[in-house]
């Protein structure tokens, strides 16, 4: 039963990455359409940053001292000095575990 | 030009950097959907079938709260509907593959993969084998994904919840899109998708993760105009 749900559930997402690659061709896509495409990046990834951040596990906001919009500044500007991924990723984690391990505690 | 072999290892070290944050994700993604009790032979196929991060956890979690299978299924196609988009953005470097190697490269079109091969793919549009670099950062996401997961299953509640490793999700997609915070017309749209996901977060099947992209590209529209 749950099997069957999980093929359905993988044959759709697999439809979603199928669709455009194989069935859309370049004449089907104007420069406009294709300008506006450019900020795809910008447009998708921030649905997945923000709830990350301020939204908790319970699906409600987080008090405005919360580490966790700390953490993030800190990814941020670290991530823009940088340039590196690595960096990004760990300045934000360490100053994280810093303020609920180190400064909370 | 560069070889086939080539383009797939600077994929490979393209991606490599945000396992940093995938790789303990998928460990907490294996460790939720047995806690919830599910078999873990269901949790591990997820990653096999679904291969779609959030999206497992947020199924195994609607379906031990009550909710129908279609609720379920729903849901997933929705959180993950965003592929529809980076399909829309690859097109224009894949239209020379034959159909069935369109199929193929298609299972391993992933958020970071999608990202870091997109930015190669505008520097190099004239590498003969573009494509290579798309599988060698999808079969690196596939592979680490995987084994973290099953990591997860057979490890469980050994993984320390107070770390709140899954902050480490934002951190990656932070570290995919900060340069663009250079480009005014980026960091407006950027604003508009992220509050926008916070207004539509209640809002059902989770369709916020591609209701706030759509507001966004809206936004872009209109810039794009005002430029002009």
């Amino acid at each position: 039963m749950t099997l069957t749900a999980i093929i359905f559930a993988g044959i759709l997402t697999y439809f979603t990455r199928m669709t455009m690659i194989a069935l859309i061709s370049r004449d089907m896509l104007g420069d406009k359409i294709k300008a506006v495409l450019e900020y795809v990046p910008s447009a998708v990834f921030p649905a997945i940053i923000f709830p990350g951040i301020f939204i908790n596990d319970f699906g409600t906001f987080i008090e405005m001292n919360d580490p966790k919009i700390f953490g993030a500044l800190v990814a941020v500007i670290v991530g823009y000095f940088s340039k590196n991924i690595i960096a990004t990723i760990s300045a934000g984690l360490v100053s994280y575990w810093f303020l609920i391990f180190v400064v909370f505690n | 030009m560069l070889t086939k072999k080539q383009l797939f290892t600077r994929g490979m070290l393209d991606i490599s950097p945000h396992m940093l944050s995938v790789i303990p994700f998928g460990i907490i993604c294996g460790a939720i959907g047995v806690e919830l009790g599910f078999h873990p032979y269901l949790v591990y196929a997820m990653s096999f079938i679904i291969f779609g991060g959030a999206s497992q956890i947020v199924f195994l979690q609607l379906l031990s709260g009550g909710a129908s299978s279609l609720v379920a299924v729903a849901s997933v196609g929705i959180i993950n509907s965003r592929h529809l988009l980076y399909g829309a953005v690859l097109s224009e470097y894949l239209e020379k593959l034959s159909f069935i190697k369109k199929l193929l490269i298609s299972y391993v079109v992933v958020d970071q993969g999608f990202a870091e091969s997109n930015k190669f793919f505008k520097k190099n549009r004239s590498e003969e084998f573009l494509h290579y670099h798309l599988i060698g950062t999808g079969c690196t996401m596939w592979v680490c994904w995987q084994i973290a997961t099953l990591s997860g299953i057979v490890l469980g509640s050994f993984v320390p919840q107070e770390l709140g490793l899954k902050f480490a999700i934002p951190l990656t997609f932070i570290a995919i899109v900060v340069q663009d915070l250079k480009k005014l017309d980026h960091v407006i749209v950027m604003i508009t998708c992220g509050l926008s996901s916070l207004l539509f977060f209640d809002a059902p099947f989770k369709s916020y993760i591609i209701i706030s992209p759509i507001i966004a590209l809206f936004v872009a529209a209109l810039l794009l105009r005002l430029k002009k």
